[in-house]
Formats: C-alpha cells, structure tokens, sequence
C-alpha cells in the first residue's frame, strides 16, 4: 500500500497529540509533544524518497546517480534541531513548576482560570 | 471540562481529523515518486557550488537563511535556559557529592575523550563532503566532554567546563555565522551568497562558504549544548530546593550573588 | 550603498547579530552600558527599516537570500519579500521593541549573574524572529522565524520563576503553540508534496494546476493553525490569556502589541498569496469561514474582558476582542478592509502597550495587578492614572486616536457588506474600553463602593504578584510612564497625520494583489492594479460611531462602579435580566477558561475539525 507511510504520520500526530489530552505528568505531556512533532519527519521524508534512490551525497557515488530530495532531509535537520530546543525550553519550566508546586500533574495546575 | 467529556470530544474531532488527513494522503503522489523537482535542482544548484553533500548544500547555501533562523532559535533557547534555570533567590547551592567510579569505566572514559573529540570535529569538518556537519558534530563534541561527568564525577566536569567561556564560544559561534553572511553584500551580492572560492568538488576546501558556516554552527552547537546540559545538570546535582513552604511568605534573600 | 533589496534581510540578520553581541558584551560591560547598546541597536534596526519603508513605495522589494534568484518560475533559494505592509509592520516591530527596551532600563534588577545581557538579547532574538517573519516569502522560512519568536516568547513569558504562575502560563503558551507550529509544517509537507515548491509565491502558482481537493482544504487548515493559535483566534485563543496574565510587562507589551497581529498578519498573507488564486481555497468559503471565527472572537474577547479584574487577564482579553474585529474585516478581503485593520492595529499598539506599561507601573508600586485590591491605592500617580484613563478612551475609539480611525475606517467598509457589522464593532470597542475605563476609576481615583472580594472558583485574583522591579525604595522611574506617554501619542498621531492613513491605504490594495505578487516573485511583468485607492479620512459616521462607543464605555464602567441599580427600582429589571445572563452564559464561557493543559489541546483539536468540515462543505 503506497500511502502507509503517510497514514503513520498521521497516526503519530494523533496519538501523540491523544497522549497530550489525556496526560496527568507534565513530562509526559512534553514528550507527547515531540511524539506529535516527529509525524512531521515521517511526511517529510515519505514524501521525499524516491523508489531506487540512494543518500544524497556524492563523495564516493557518481553525479549521475538516483538520490532522493535532499531537500526535506534539510528541512527535517532544521525541524530536529527545532523540536530539541523547544523540548529543553519546555521541561526547564517544568522543573521549575515542580519545585515550586510539588505536582507535574497538569490536572493540579488551577491558578489561571476564568 | 470533565475529563470524560473532554476525551470524547478529542476522540471526535480526532477522527474528523484523522479522516480528512487519509483523504489528503490518498491524493499525494505514490511514495516513491521520482518527480522531485525542488530536490533536483537543489542537487543540481549543489554540484554546481562543488558541494558533495547535498543536504549540506541545500543547508548552509541555497536555504542558509533558514538555517541562520535555525541557529539563533538554539542560541535563544539556550539563553532562555539559562535565564529559566537560573539559581532563584530562595535557593541554595549544595556542594555536590564525589562519586564511586569503577577503574575499569574511569580508564574507559579516559581512553573514549579523545576519540570522541577528534570524530566530532572530523564529522564538522567534513559537512561538506559527507554525511554530517554542524549540528551533529557538535553534539558529538559537547557529547565528548560528558564523558568526563560519566566516567568520573560532577566535580571533574566542571574543572574540564569552564561555562563562561563556552556560554561566550555560543555566542561567537550565532553571531560568526549571522556576519558571515554579510562577506556577500561586502562582495556587493546577496546576503548569505556563497561569494568565496568553491574550491574543488569533493576537496576537504570546497563548497566555498558552507566548511565555514558549518564551523560556525559546530561551535555554536557544541557550546549551546554543553551550555544547556550543564543548566539541568546543575539542577539536578548543584541546586538544593527553595527552602520556603509552597505559598508561604517569601524569604529575604540569605545569601550573597552567585559566585559562578 | 548596496541596492534596496540587499538591504532586505539586514532587519532579520542584524537584530541576530545585536543578541550575540549583547551576551557578550553583558559579560564584561555594566548594565547601564548593555542597556544602551541595546537601545542603540533597536534604533539602528528601526533606521533601517524607515529607509525600506521609504524606498519600498507603492511595489514589492523582492530579495533572494543568497543569490538564488528565479529562473523559468523556479528557484532553490529563499524569498523574501517587502511591501509596505510587511515592512510596516516590521517597523512597528522595531519602534515597539526600542520603546520596551527604553521602559525596562531599570527593570529586573536581578538578572542571572554575569548574564547581564540576557534579557535584551532575547528582546532582540524576539524582534528578528517577527522581522523575519514579515518579511519571508516562503513557507518553509516563515515556520522558521515563528518558531524563533514561539522559542524566545516562552522563555520570557516565564521569566518570573520564583512564582509558579508565570512557569504555568509559559508551559500553556509553549505547548499549545509549539503543536499549532508542527500542525502547519505538516501542511507545508502536503503543499511541497502536491507542488514541489517552498516559496508562497511559487506553491500559489503551481496550485493553479491541479483542482481543490481534500488535500489543499487539509493542506490550508493544517498551514492555518499556527496563524489562527498565534492569532489567538476562538476556540484556539485559550493560551493566550494565561501568557499574557503572567509575563513580564515589557514581553506583555510586545506580545500584546506587535505579535499577536502577526498572527493575524500571517493568516491573511498566507492565504493571499498561497491560496488566493485557483486550485486554493475559493473566497468564498475563506471569508465566510474567517468571518464566522472573528465574529466568534470579538464577542468572547469582550465578554471576557469585561469580566476580569486581574489587569492584565483583563488587558489580555481586550485584545482577543479586537483580533476578532481584525480578522473579520479581513476576512472581507477588499483594499479599504485592510486598510482599515492595518490602521486599527497601528494604533492599537501604541494604546496597548501603553496600557500594558501602566499596568507595570502598578505592579511596581503595589506588588499587585488585582483591580479590588488596588482599589484607589493610584489616587497618587496622578500622571499615570490619566494616561490609564487615555488609554481605555481610545481603546473605546474615542476620535482621534488611531484605534478610532482605524475602526471607522473598518466599519465603514463593514457596513457596505452587511449593515449590522458596526454594531459588533461598537460593541466590543464599548465593553473593552469600558472594563479598562471600570478599572481606572477604581484604582485611580477610588471611585463608587469598595468591590465586595468574591470568591468564586472561575477567577483569576492577581494580587500577591511578584512585584517585577527589585528595589521598593526607589521612586518608579520616569522612563516607565514617558514610555506610555509616548506611545499615546504615537496612537494620536496615527490618527491625526493623514499621511499614515493614505501609506497604509495604499499598502493594503499592494497586498491583497495575488497576482502582483506572483509576478514580482516570479519577475514577470505584474498587470496593472485596476482596484480603486481605499480612502482612509475622517468620515462624520465614523467620528460619531467612535464617540458613541466612547460614551457607551463610559456608562458602562461608571454603572459598574457607582452600582445605581441599588438606588433605582427601575434598574432592578436590568440587574435581574444581568444575574441570569451572567449564571447562563458567561459563567459556562468563564469554566471553559480552565488553564487546563489538556482541555486546551483539546480545543485546538475541535477547532481543526470545525474548520476543515466548514471548509469542506463548502469547496
């Protein structure tokens, strides 16, 4: 079936942004958060292989070769390096919130409301 | 919202959602196409800079502003790090613990240092010709110094870490490759136009400005994330809690300005 | 001196290059010295783009980054792309961020040591990300720039760590927009996937070539989530009270000011040059839906607003209610629409950030943002007490600020598609400015009965802040009230100087021209603009519609402060009909504010799914 790996995205997205609605941990919640972010790698790389295709890069194979798009393979390192810091930025607040509420449980986190 | 009702709400308009995205999918071209007209201009444009690497190529050259956002958002999130992970006022420093290290794992960690550093500058150095570059030498290199924290203890990674020094080697790193950039329109051509000699194809100098870009970020990375780790590591083994019962009065302030 | 489009991503590379700069020169230099360098360089950034503006004129300024400029329609580079609009914004960018940095000179005293730069240096990563995003012309690009702002924003909106509150708020503001970002790269990957192109412009054209189908209505909603969460548009607008309620006043002013209307920005730029034309999204169904939503938008806002008495909850809200206002006149997607929002949110800007300034001004006095609490606690900042009130008449669009004009103008385009539109207007524009008027009078002067202190389980109090300045002994420095003085003014002129008006006027029939764009990008010959010039004057309707708003705000906060309906038997109707509106409808709306990460995911997810079945049902 050609669309299965587009359907695995979509199915990362989902579950990860499930595992988000339904989180009680807050590093939980974060890591759901990179889970739904790493859909966008499997779409981007799905939708740049190229059947026959070999790794774009040309040191030792001839220019002539079939590659795949190295396109979204810079687009997917830009994203990683993108969804990494995000990922750090999220959990150093929830180390503060811990220290300073005693919960990771987001249920518990009323203060904001109305 | 009750947590039941929430759920079932998501479980709806997952699947509304769910179902338009297998719809979408079904109507892209079949994986595995051989139509890839960006991705074969981009390796044509790549051979043309004399750049092995295409992904490096399509990195640091035809989409480098997207990697000079790329770079500043990991310079940014340090700085929020260390701004976020900053010692609070009502906290305390503990002086951390020795630990027990096996002989057998310190003489490995001993062995694997140099090693490791010299394959994490090879993989920065090689950006352009090879799998690799920037980011994942730097990680390799800040990588390299944690040996010390593994193999032997907090104390002996902070005398092999000197942070002031790697916290300012981030920023020269960001800042090198945002002026960089600017050898272009000093070239009277574009910003981020690779203007320098391109050297000759699958050289270790080719590729014209990516080997330098690529250095840039190497030492921006390695240094951000050795500057990173060391903000959780910190909390983790350095910082003792705030000593103030949740929602009680705030403390004065007991001690003097953080001496690192 | 290089060529005007060289120039062009020098407002992204040199606020970058100031933020590494300043680190490191925050090691070694005095704060007062740090600070002024940072002046200097958000000076020099706001030079730059005065000079793009200037040079912009009536056209597109199209810049390839690195060189790579478009061959047969096809190009491996990145775009960027000015017109007065894009550029008008990144100059509101930068007058707004010299202005932050100027008030928060004194600001935390307390800076992680020898990171003295810190601070500015994020406030300068912040404005390159916006720079950047109002400028790029490629997909791809503007994820990039967003994502720097989201990254920095998080990071300042928790910046107050010693309390939980500010920590909850960016963690709410850091997911939720983080996921919206990583649904529109998803539909950037179904764009690259149909096109096999990056650029706006380019994807727009090759789109023309295929129909609309499920995957350009995914594509579209999937792109438009980051824009619609940034935007804080209902239902995906949750986050963004709770940031705003917790950052610190200068980040408040920003995000309130500048990067919220990105969103809004970003939501009409995208669909006008990726969608617009065929094989997109037919207007139709683009102006209904968008239309629906910024209504949706408008009225939660102002209810809400009207509610709080936390101020910057309040404040917060206010804004949600105009970015509806903005997005349905938009959504109308004619020259005098656009113009009359982009004039809107050039004076809304001034008026919020100063009101957001004031409101530190509070804080830094009282420890406290809680409008019971303070209850004429301001009676001797006479100064600040009446730019407050300033602030909350042109909110209200009290003629001549450039809030009133930029409504007048809206409305009267309004009108011409559906006669009751000005109403909405007037109305949120009354329940705003009146809930900032209510609080004025309280805080400032004292005014009607002591607030009993409730307690109910939907509020958010606002006392017992974190005051955010250090030292309580010294007096507030000046620089915290000449700042909101100055951005008053700022808001006045852009309604008094015509010469704003007729910029931005013909700005927005530039921008709304999809074919234009294509062809600058594209460097073919662009067809001559056949639109009449949208007129942006004073008009009589619109001066009374702007006073009768004005009026309006004013009864309503002096009902609310002085409570005749106590003394008058007739106004006990009106106080029964209220009770019940407040039991059924605004308490269900308050609970659904319940700062619950999860419930929140949750909306952002119904919201997709509304808006692809909207959109589906009519394609």
């Amino acid at each position: 079936m050609s669309i299965l790996p587009f359907l695995a995205a979509g199915w990362i997205l989902l579950a990860g942004i499930y595992g988000m609605v339904t989180s009680r941990n807050l590093v939980h919640a974060v890591g759901c958060l990179a889970v739904a972010q790493s859909s966008t790698y499997v779409l981007l790389l799905g939708v740049g292989f190229r059947r026959g295709g070999t790794a774009p890069v040309f040191s030792d194979i001839p220019t002539r070769t079939p590659v795949v798009d190295p396109v979204v393979q810079a687009l997917v390192l830009t994203d990683i390096v993108v969804g990494t810091t995000v990922t750090a930025l999220l959990l150093s607040l929830v180390i503060q919130i811990r220290k300073r509420t005693g919960t990771v449980d987001p249920e518990d986190l009323t203060e904001l409301r109305g | 919202m009750n947590r039941r009702a929430r759920t079932a709400m998501f479980l709806a308009a997952a699947g509304v959602t769910g179902g338009f995205l297998v719809a979408a999918f079904t109507q892209l071209p079949p994986f595995g196409t051989k139509d890839h007209p960006y991705g074969t201009r981009a390796v044509a444009a790549s051979l043309q800079h004399r750049t092995a690497n295409a992904v490096s190529a399509v990195n640091f050259d035809q989409r480098a502003l997207d990697t000079l956002g790329e770079e500043f958002i990991l310079f940014g999130a340090v700085l929020g790090a260390v701004a976020l992970l900053r010692r609070a006022r009502d906290e305390d420093r503990a002086a951390p613990q020795p630990g027990g290290v096996l002989p057998s794992t310190r003489l490995f960690g001993a062995c694997l240092l140099p090693v490791t550093v010299l394959v994490g500058a090879y993989v920065v150095a090689h950006g352009q010709l090879s799998p690799g570059g920037g980011f994942q030498g730097g990680v390799v290199l800040a990588t390299a110094l944690h040996l010390a924290y593994v193999a032997a203890d907090y104390r002996v990674l902070r005398r092999v870490r000197p942070l002031a020094v790697f916290a300012a080697l981030d920023a020269v790193g960001a800042g090198a490759y945002s002026l960089l950039g600017l050898a272009g329109l000093c070239a009277s051509a574009a910003y981020l136009q690779n203007v320098l000699p391109l050297g000759t194809f699958n050289d270790l100098a080719s590729g014209g400005l990516v080997p330098l870009l690529n250095a840039a970020v190497g030492v921006e990375v390695a240094s951000g994330v050795i500057v990173l780790i060391a903000q959780f590591l910190d909390q983790a083994v350095d910082i003792a809690s705030p000593h103030r019962p949740e929602g009680g009065p705030k403390a004065p302030d007991s001690t003097g300005e953080d001496g690192r | 001196m290089p060529s005007t489009a060289d120039l062009l991503p020098l407002p992204v590379a040199v606020p970058l290059a100031g933020a590494a700069v300043l680190v490191l020169a925050g090691r070694l230099l005095p704060r007062t010295a740090t600070d002024i360098l940072a002046t200097a360089w958000a000076a020099l950034e706001t030079a730059l783009l005065c000079l793009l503006w200037a040079r912009a004129g009536d056209g597109r300024v199209v810049s390839w980054a690195g060189g790579w400029t478009i061959h047969d329609g096809h190009s491996v580079g990145i775009v960027l792309v000015g017109d007065r609009l894009g550029i008008g914004l990144a100059l509101l960018v930068s007058v707004l961020v010299a202005a932050v940095l100027v008030y928060s000179w004194r600001y935390f005293e307390e800076p992680p040591a020898g990171h003295g730069g810190t601070f500015p240096a994020l406030l300068l990563l912040f404005e390159a990300g916006m720079c950047g995003f109002a400028l790029t012309g490629d997909l791809f690009d503007a994820f990039v720039f967003f994502e720097l702002m989201g990254v920095v924003a998080y990071a300042l909106t928790g910046y107050r760590i010693e309390d939980p509150r500010p920590l909850h708020g960016a963690l709410t503001f850091g997911v939720v927009n983080s996921l919206a970002a990583y649904c529109s790269l998803l539909g950037i990957g179904l764009l690259y996937a149909r096109t096999g192109e990056l650029g706006m412009a380019q994807t727009g054209a090759a789109l023309a070539g295929h129909r609309t189908d499920a995957l350009v209505v995914t594509a579209f909603v999937l792109v438009m989530a980051s824009m619609l969460v940034k935007s804080a548009a209902v239902p995906f607008h949750f986050w963004l009270p709770d940031a705003h309620a917790v950052a610190p006043t200068p980040v408040c002013m920003l995000m309130s000011g500048v990067m919220v209307e990105l969103g809004v920005y970003g939501t009409l730029r995208i669909y006008l040059t990726v969608f617009a034309g065929p094989g997109g999204v037919p207007a139709a169904a683009f102006t209904h839906t968008l239309a629906v939503l910024g209504a949706l938008t408008a009225l939660t806002g102002a209810v809400m607003c009207w509610q709080q008495r936390h101020l910057k909850r309040l404040l917060a809200f206010s804004t949600i209610g105009h970015v509806g206002l903005w997005l349905l006149g938009l959504s109308l997607l004619r020259p005098q629409d656009t113009a009359g929002a982009a004039l809107y949110i050039t004076g809304h800007a001034g008026v919020k950030a100063a009101l957001f300034g004031l409101t530190g001004v509070l804080l830094d006095r009282h420890g406290s943002v809680d409008e019971y609490g303070l209850f004429g606690r301001g009676r001797d900042s006479r100064a600040a007490g009446a730019l407050f009130v300033a602030g909350g008449l042109a909110l209200a669009g009290l003629p001549p600020f450039g809030t009133a004009l930029g409504k007048a103008v809206a409305e009267h385009a309004a009108a011409e598609r559906a006669g009751w539109l000005p109403a909405l207007y007037v109305l949120v524009s009354a329940l705003t400015g009146g809930a900032v008027l209510r609080a004025a009078l309280r805080v400032f002067y004292g005014a009607g009965v002591v607030p009993e202190p409730s307690h109910s389980d939907v509020e958010t109090s606002g006392d017992a802040e974190e005051p955010e300045v250090r030292d309580p002994q010294r007096p507030v420095p000046r620089t915290m009230t000449a700042v909101p003085a100055l951005l008053l003014l700022g808001a006045l002129a852009v309604g008094v100087w015509p010469g704003v008006g007729r910029a931005l006027g013909s700005a927005a029939r530039t921008f709304g021209d999809h074919a234009g764009y294509l062809a600058d990008v594209q460097g073919t010959a662009a067809p001559a603009l056949t639109t009449a010039l949208p007129s942006t004057d004073w008009t009589l309707t619109g001066v009374l519609l702007g006073v009768l708003s004005t009026a309006l705000a004013a009864v309503l906060a002096a009902c609310a402060v002085w409570r005749p309906d106590r003394r008058f038997a007739a106004a006990r109707g009106a106080r029964t009909l209220a009770a019940w509106g407040d039991r059924r409808l605004v308490l269900p709306l308050r609970r659904l504010h319940s700062g619950l990460l999860g419930d929140y995911v949750t909306w952002l997810t119904v919201g997709l799914a509304a808006l692809l079945i909207a959109l589906a049902a009519q394609t």
